[in-house]
């Protein structure tokens, strides 16, 4: 495609203050799009997410937000554009789901607003989209983690932004909730939205992905379709037993 | 499959009927005050003093009625309900609303119901800054003053502390820099104490760390008043957005909030909020912690509804506090006492309360 990508990422290079984790990190992400991104634990996939939200500096390379450099883009912008379902974040206070997902507009208009009718409209909307409605008084120290996750993907929605940034959604939720939302994730792909997320669970990607990243150690080691996905590739990825990964899927694809 | 309509919101349709109860309590605890303690009133004498005005002293007081109030007594009357009683009454619900506004603030900011105005060691510096002028013999006023600049500068120090660290939780490293400087600075009350005078000063710097209305004056709540609404301002307006920061710092920014600028707002806010509050009024505790606590679960966590009930509630606690510690025993009670006698049983039910309901 020739459009310009919503997101995209040069000779990236990414970590903390004091420790580089990854590097020579290339990605681009359009409109319509889904990219799974796969990696074993502590590859540096909520550090690569991290950076690209702008939450957490970049060590070296550029990022582009809609054919812009990050830093030109100020928080409130950035919110318009880029949303984050984070993994597993704990809630201190019993919001209401509603109160949860109407926080995807506090940073649309001044900072002295009250939330509006179309406010409440989006998260009404955002939450019926996601089959939570009738959730949407419910404390969300009282409903299930699965549901939760829904409510925060919800919030992303609300926020209205293009690309979407989730942070294993499915890790916390049930077969039936995972599938809801990867369901949901087409959906939204359906709508021209551009969705980055990381799993654990190849078969995910093979579900909704269109371009599957492999990171490993903080470096891109493989990137394609569908295709990428083999008990070869993946025993390299995951440092395991190709016949022991073969097993694997075969039993979560029958 | 879910109906396609949301259910309608019932917190929402309550909260006036939450707030106008709460009005009427607040209204409840204004009359209770104001007839009771060290001269007794009854309801028809304060009514009629307060229509009569302040400045109608001694000779318009009810007398087209037929009272039985003489020009003697009824000045003295009016001397009690406008010089006496309103000016601590609206003492008391300024400290209280202060307090518990400022505990909420807190609390949202730093994600912690159990947190309380005290946590950036606000109370440890005014203590500080009040016993030294106590010790060097300044008058009250400027006990006050450095009352309220202690406060600030106990703050003022956290804050610097917590910027400098490169901490990867920013909340955490306040706190801890919080403990430490309000350790600090109560090693420092402790030394003033040790070289106080024990006759004199030594009492008093007892009997201010314990908190008190008794001492107001008109000038001190003039001084004060500008203070607290220019502070409780900006957390009014904010108030919707002040939820975001009970998210995590990555999902607040991710929504588009400047999380780093919006909580030194709100803590340059709550901080003048409470240093005013208790340079006034010396360390009265507990009212930051519960009354938000209490506020929650009756208008919800969400801020926009959790304001006006805080502010509500904290004035009424205070007041009624203050009516008690006025009347309940020959002498006065210091406030400070009488808070953490009603606040920590208050605090503890409300803990159970809430584990029951989990």
């Amino acid at each position: 495609m020739s459009t310009t990508p919503l997101l995209a990422a040069h000779a990236l290079a990414i970590g903390h203050p004091r420790r580089t984790v990854g590097e020579s990190i290339n990605l681009q992400l359009a409109g319509g799009e889904v990219l799974c991104l796969l990696g074993p634990n502590g590859s540096g996939k909520t550090t690569l997410f991290r950076t690209l939200l702008g939450l957490l500096p970049a060590r070296d390379g550029q990022i582009e937000v809609a054919g812009q450099p990050l830093a030109r883009w100020s928080r409130s912008q950035l919110a318009s554009k880029l949303a984050y379902v984070p993994q597993n974040p704990a809630l201190p206070f019993a919001f209401s789901l509603e109160e949860v997902v109407l926080m995807g507009r506090i940073a649309h208009g001044s900072p002295f607003r009250q939330p509006s009718r179309q406010d409440r409209a989006l998260a009404a909307e955002a939450l019926h989209s996601l089959g939570i409605a009738h959730l949407a008084e419910r404390a969300c120290t009282e409903v299930s983690g699965g549901e939760r996750q829904l409510a925060l993907i919800a919030r992303a929605l609300a926020q209205q932004a293009e690309v979407l940034i989730l942070d294993e959604p499915t890790s916390s939720l049930d077969f039936g909730n995972q599938l809801r939302v990867l369901d949901c994730l087409s959906s939204l792909r359906a709508r021209g939205l551009a969705i980055l997320l990381s799993t654990h669970q190849p078969e995910h990607a093979l579900r909704i992905a269109d371009r599957i990243l492999f990171l490993k150690q903080g470096q891109l080691i493989a990137s394609g379709g569908r295709e990428l996905i083999t008990p070869a590739a993946l025993a390299r990825l995951y440092d395991s037993d190709e016949a022991l990964i073969a097993a694997g899927l075969g039993m979560h694809m029958r | 499959m879910p109906s396609s309509t949301l259910p309608t919101t019932t917190r929402s349709s309550l909260q006036p009927v939450l707030l106008l109860g709460l009005v009427l309590l607040l209204l409840l605890a204004v009359g209770g005050s104001l007839i009771s303690g060290a001269y007794p009133l009854s309801a028809h004498q304060a009514w009629q003093a307060l229509l009569a005005g302040p400045t109608s002293v001694g000779t318009s007081v009810d007398t087209s009625v037929g009272s039985s109030l003489s020009n003697a007594a009824g000045s003295e009357l009016s001397t009690v309900v406008w010089q006496l009683r309103l000016p601590r009454i609206a003492a008391a619900l300024l400290v209280g609303m202060a307090l518990a506004t400022a505990g909420a603030t807190y609390q949202a900011m730093f994600r912690n119901p159990l947190v309380s105005p005290d946590i950036l060691g606000v109370a440890a510096g005014a203590g500080l800054g009040a016993s030294f002028a106590i010790l060097a013999g300044l008058p009250l006023v400027m006990v006050q003053f450095a009352a309220f600049g202690g406060g600030l500068l106990a703050v003022s120090c956290v804050v610097l502390v917590a910027t400098r660290v490169r901490h990867h939780d920013p909340i955490l490293a306040m706190v801890l820099a919080g403990v430490a400087i309000g350790t600090l600075f109560a090693a420092g009350i402790s030394l003033v104490k040790v070289l106080a005078d024990p006759s004199v000063q030594l009492p008093s710097i007892t009997f201010w760390l314990l908190g008190g209305l008794h001492a107001i004056t008109l000038t001190d709540l003039a001084l004060v008043s500008p203070l607290l609404f220019g502070a409780l301002l900006p957390i009014w307006l904010l108030r919707w957005r002040i939820n975001a920061l009970s998210l995590s710092d990555d999902e607040a920014a991710s929504i588009g909030v400047d999380v780093r600028r919006l909580r030194l707002i709100l803590i340059a806010c709550a901080t003048l909020m409470t240093a005013s509050a208790v340079a006034i009024a010396g360390i009265i505790g507990w009212i930051g912690l519960v009354i938000p606590h209490a506020a929650r679960l009756l208008a919800g966590a969400e801020f926009s509804r959790l304001l006006p009930a805080t502010l509500l509630l904290g004035g009424s606690f205070l007041l009624i506090a203050d009516s008690f510690a006025r009347s309940v025993a020959a002498i006065e009670l210091p406030l400070g006492i009488l808070t953490a006698f009603v606040g920590a049983p208050a605090f503890l039910l409300l803990l159970a309360r809430q584990g029951r309901s989990a």
